[in-house]
């Protein structure tokens, strides 16, 4: 395989990657964020499930800033325009997202009963918005989006942002993914939080996880039926990076499900997910509750691995345009470009693997609710 | 055809986000610093009076972290959001350096934050300053990452246009990263956040000073910060000047606005404009009041050299023109035909490029090819005059930096004279002077911050990419949604981030016998300790 392919490809699984780090520790402080004000009656309970997060929550954003960093860089084109044509979700994305620094950071700050109601519905608002927006721009992305490009590679939309947020499937994927961050949460506090914190979280959890599994069997059998986008054409991997002169693609039903068909060992990655969401929550109410954390990062694996095995080469397919469907191909950075991030992802991963860890290791075990009221650092 | 009333709007909404952003930047930059420095010495020396400075002015470094990190975020996502073209252009190149400042800063940083404010019972003192090192090493890192990616786009190198994907492609990580423009920005950016940290430090110790209250913790972190401050201050007008002089090497148009140049210089005489009022319409000043024999050695260092005119530059810029419109022509056929005469055709004027895209926006219908003989020279014209950024807008952005740096320079001076000398209280005035310039250097980075980015235009990647080409296809109605909701929740930030940053500086830090610690039920009865501190009400 020439090498420019195989950047290409690894840069494709990296960006999976990179999106499953991030449906895992972002969806994790989320979920926390969403089942606030459940698991915690009291003020006090409360800011014990957010300290059970509060040393970590800075460092797992850092997920959702590197992917869109890691986008920019080595899909540029899709970079561009899927922020651009998802415009009006992006930027309520965006407005929810920036008030969980501030939640964090401000809410224990006065001691005042509204200023912390209201950051705790911010805390709520933060988590849900996000998280089900993610969820939705995978459904619009399998569904094709409505875009074509100028000459000069400017992008323009062809339909209205509406659609987006209102159409039934991503609606679905978009719960799927809260429900997803709802268990990652669920978990989390059940290790690091006291009776009874821990226990509503658990609840929540396993209602999460099944709830979860069962999305994604509907949402397997509407991907399994809906139209997916297929090149007619033969295609070069090793091509220019440029939407402008693709070769022509036809949307067919169930052409989402070719590449399983044709390397049905692939089955394995939505196996792979539905075990997660499944067992995941038994080893919870079993009281496993790190293996239920570990079954959950599977669980999400084997969700964003199957979208993205199902669609690949497609990134961002077009319905009013679709020659200029956005493809691993057709919208990645060039081989230079590619080869040095792949250098400097090699060197930083481990690191930020190792540190991460330690982190989690010197914060371990169960966050006191008395020793909270007494400590003025925590949140 | 591009709607420039949204590339305008894309431009306000660009820059109040990125002047709101970096109110908080500095001081995250310079405040990791000093925590650092504080822990050190209590490591050394055990003394616990620096472990409540560290964790006190740790806990304000939290406050202003938050929203730094909150309005981070926004940065990011805009330039997919509403700069597409721009992103699709540069992308290969521009995206790597803020990937990189991902996996190498920002992933330490934040993940160290966490440990830093909650580590204190769980590590052994080595191993929490190891932790306010990395905290500190992951800020000043990311600033670097940062102001790699926008020194491309003042002086774009390590990159080429490539037709076939239609954006600049990446060639050289190594010219991209010791490019000239970047590197003398970000020791000047990063210093001078060293500069806004310090001011803080030293305006709310003279602030527990005037009141008498913590005086022991406030007398060390004032001469902490003083020394600090003085040291960061005659760094930063240090690297202004370099970095001044890399712009009259690299970016003539933007040196020539900042001091105002209608015509090149005739050195050694030409005067330094102190004063002026620059009239962009008519190309010329009003009144101004210069120095003699002062501009010369300042910007070029030495006495011979001209400084060429915005009028010269603009006449230097005709044939650029010219030539770039033949090149977008031969783009624009290549694109249809991929042709290899069309290629030819481009590969001739592919320097020029830039200034044709620019003159897109003068053309009969933004359309090139609509260009008649009789219009060309109204299209040139009309361009020529584009090419220059506006001067009122740089002149007087650069001389309140300038200004502000020497006043900083004098406060800091005097401060750590007095604060050696243990006089500080004899002298009321410098600590009253140190407390009201708080604000004042973050003032001057967002003047600096204008200086760079306003004498960029008319560009995105200077001589390549016009601003006005840059900007998503959006409609107004999507930039009025967007705008007007920053415009609400970015007020909100600021009003509880102040607000809580004026109550835990009153309150102060926790232990040190306080003479009279206000009382924490709320807001109002801290302003009613003892010290009339009317300036925080």
């Amino acid at each position: 395989m020439e090498l420019y392919v195989a950047l290409k490809v690894i840069w494709a699984f990296l960006l999976g990657v990179l999106l499953t780090g991030l449906a895992v520790m972002v969806g994790m402080d989320m979920g926390v964020g969403i089942m606030l004000r459940f698991v915690g009656r009291s003020d006090l309970e409360r800011r014990a499930a957010l300290n059970a997060i509060g040393p970590h929550w800075d460092g797992n954003q850092v997920w959702f800033v590197l992917g869109g960093g890691a986008i920019f860089a080595a899909f540029p084109t899709l970079y561009a325009t899927s922020f651009s044509t998802f415009y009006v979700v992006m930027i309520l994305l965006l407005f929810s997202m920036i008030l969980r620094p501030l939640a964090f950071e401000y809410r224990s700050k006065l001691d005042a009963g509204r200023w912390r109601a209201t950051w705790d519905w911010a805390f709520l608002v933060s988590g849900a918005v996000p998280m089900f927006v993610f969820g939705a721009a995978f459904g619009n992305v399998l569904q094709g989006v409505g875009f074509h490009f100028t000459w000069d590679g400017q992008y323009f939309q062809d339909e209205s942002f509406i659609w987006y947020v209102l159409n039934p499937f991503a609606i679905l994927c978009g719960l799927m993914s809260v429900a997803l961050s709802l268990y990652q949460g669920g978990t989390m506090l059940v290790m690091r939080t006291e009776q009874p914190i821990a226990a509503r979280a658990r609840r929540i959890a396993v209602a999460g996880g099944l709830i979860a599994a069962l999305l994604f069997a509907i949402g397997g059998i509407w991907v399994s039926l809906m139209k997916g986008f297929v090149f007619t054409a033969p295609v070069d991997p090793a091509m220019a990076a440029t939407p402008l002169n693709g070769p022509s693609v036809a949307r067919q039903a169930g052409a989402w499900l070719g590449n399983f068909h044709a390397h049905p060992a692939l089955w394995a990655i939505p196996a792979a997910g539905f075990l997660g969401m499944i067992a995941g929550p038994l080893a919870l109410r079993a009281g496993f509750a790190v293996l239920g954390w570990w079954l959950g990062a599977l669980a999400s694996v084997g969700t964003i691995f199957t979208v993205g095995v199902a669609m690949f080469p497609f990134l961002m397919p077009s319905t009013t345009a679709p020659a200029q469907s956005l493809t691993v191909w057709n919208a990645s950075g060039s081989a230079y470009n590619l080869t040095w991030m792949l250098v400097f992802a090699l060197i930083f991963t481990p690191a930020i693997i190792a540190y991460t860890g330690w982190a989690f290791r010197v914060m371990r075990g169960r966050v006191k609710t008395d020793s909270i009221a007494h400590d003025e650092h925590s949140y | 055809m591009t709607n420039l009333t949204v590339v305008e709007l894309s431009r306000l909404q660009f820059a109040l986000t990125a002047l709101y952003h970096f109110l908080f930047v500095p001081l995250t930059l310079g405040l990791s610093v000093i925590l650092a420095a504080m822990e050190t010495v209590y490591v050394i020396t055990g003394k616990p009076i620096y472990k409540d400075m560290t964790q006190f002015w740790g806990k304000l470094f939290g406050i202003n972290f938050a929203l730094g990190v909150a309005t981070g975020l926004t940065m990011e996502f805009e330039f997919g959001t509403n700069w597409s073209m721009y992103s699709h252009f540069v992308g290969d190149v521009f995206g790597t350096p803020l990937a990189i400042e991902g996996l190498m800063a920002f992933f330490l940083e934040s993940t160290f934050v966490g440990l830093m404010i909650f580590g204190w019972d769980r590590l052994s003192r080595p191993a929490h300053l190891a932790v306010t090192y990395l905290v500190a090493l992951g800020s000043n890192l990311s600033a670097l990452w940062i102001l790699i990616a926008n020194g491309f786009m003042q002086y774009p190198v390590g990159a080429s246009f490539d037709p076939d994907t239609m954006r600049m492609q990446f060639t050289s990580l190594y010219d991209l990263i010791f490019s000239e423009d970047a590197q003398a920005k970000f020791v000047h950016t990063s210093i001078a956040g060293f500069v806004c940290a310090a001011m803080f430090v030293m305006g709310i110790s003279a602030y527990y000073l005037l009141g008498k209250r913590h005086r022991a913790f406030a007398a060390r972190s004032f001469r902490v910060a003083a020394l600090f401050g003085l040291i960061s201050t005659l760094a930063v007008i240090t690297l202004g000047d370099a970095l001044g002089r890399s712009d009259y090497l690299l970016q003539q148009t933007k040196i020539a606005a900042i001091e105002g140049l209608w015509h090149t210089t005739r050195p050694p005489y030409e005067p330094w404009k102190l004063v002026a009022l620059p009239d962009d319409a008519t190309q010329s000043d009003v009144f101004s009041i210069g120095l003699p024999y002062v501009l010369t050695p300042l910007v070029t260092h030495s006495f011979t050299e001209p400084i060429p005119g915005i009028i010269e530059l603009e006449q230097e810029a005709r044939p650029k023109i010219v030539n770039g419109i033949q090149a977008v022509l031969a783009l624009q056929d290549y694109a249809r035909t991929r042709s290899p005469e069309a290629l030819a055709a481009f590969r001739k004027n592919e320097d020029d490029m830039g200034y044709g895209l620019l003159a897109e926006r003068y053309a009969p219908g933004q359309d090139l090819a609509a260009i008649t003989r009789a219009d060309l020279p109204g299209v040139v014209n009309h361009t020529a005059r584009a090419t220059i950024p506006n001067v009122f807008v740089e002149f007087w952005s650069f001389r309140i930096m300038m200004a502000l740096g020497f006043a900083f320079l004098a406060v800091f001076a005097f401060a750590a004279y007095f604060s050696l000398r243990n006089r500080l209280e004899r002298h009321p005035w410098i600590l009253w002077l140190a407390m009201l310039s708080i604000p004042l250097p973050v003032l001057a980075s967002e003047f600096g911050w204008i200086v760079a980015e306003n004498g960029r235009q008319p560009w995105t990647v200077f001589g390549w990419l016009p601003t006005f080409q840059s900007a998503s296809t959006h409609s107004v109605g999507y930039l009025l949604f967007s705008l007007i909701g920053f415009a609400l929740i970015y007020t909100c930030f600021i009003a509880a981030e102040l607000y809580l940053m004026f109550r835990y500086a009153r309150i102060g830090p926790a232990t040190g016998a306080p003479a009279e610690t206000p009382h924490a039920a709320g807001p109002m009865a801290a302003g009613t300790s003892g010290y009339a501190g009317k300036p925080w009400q």
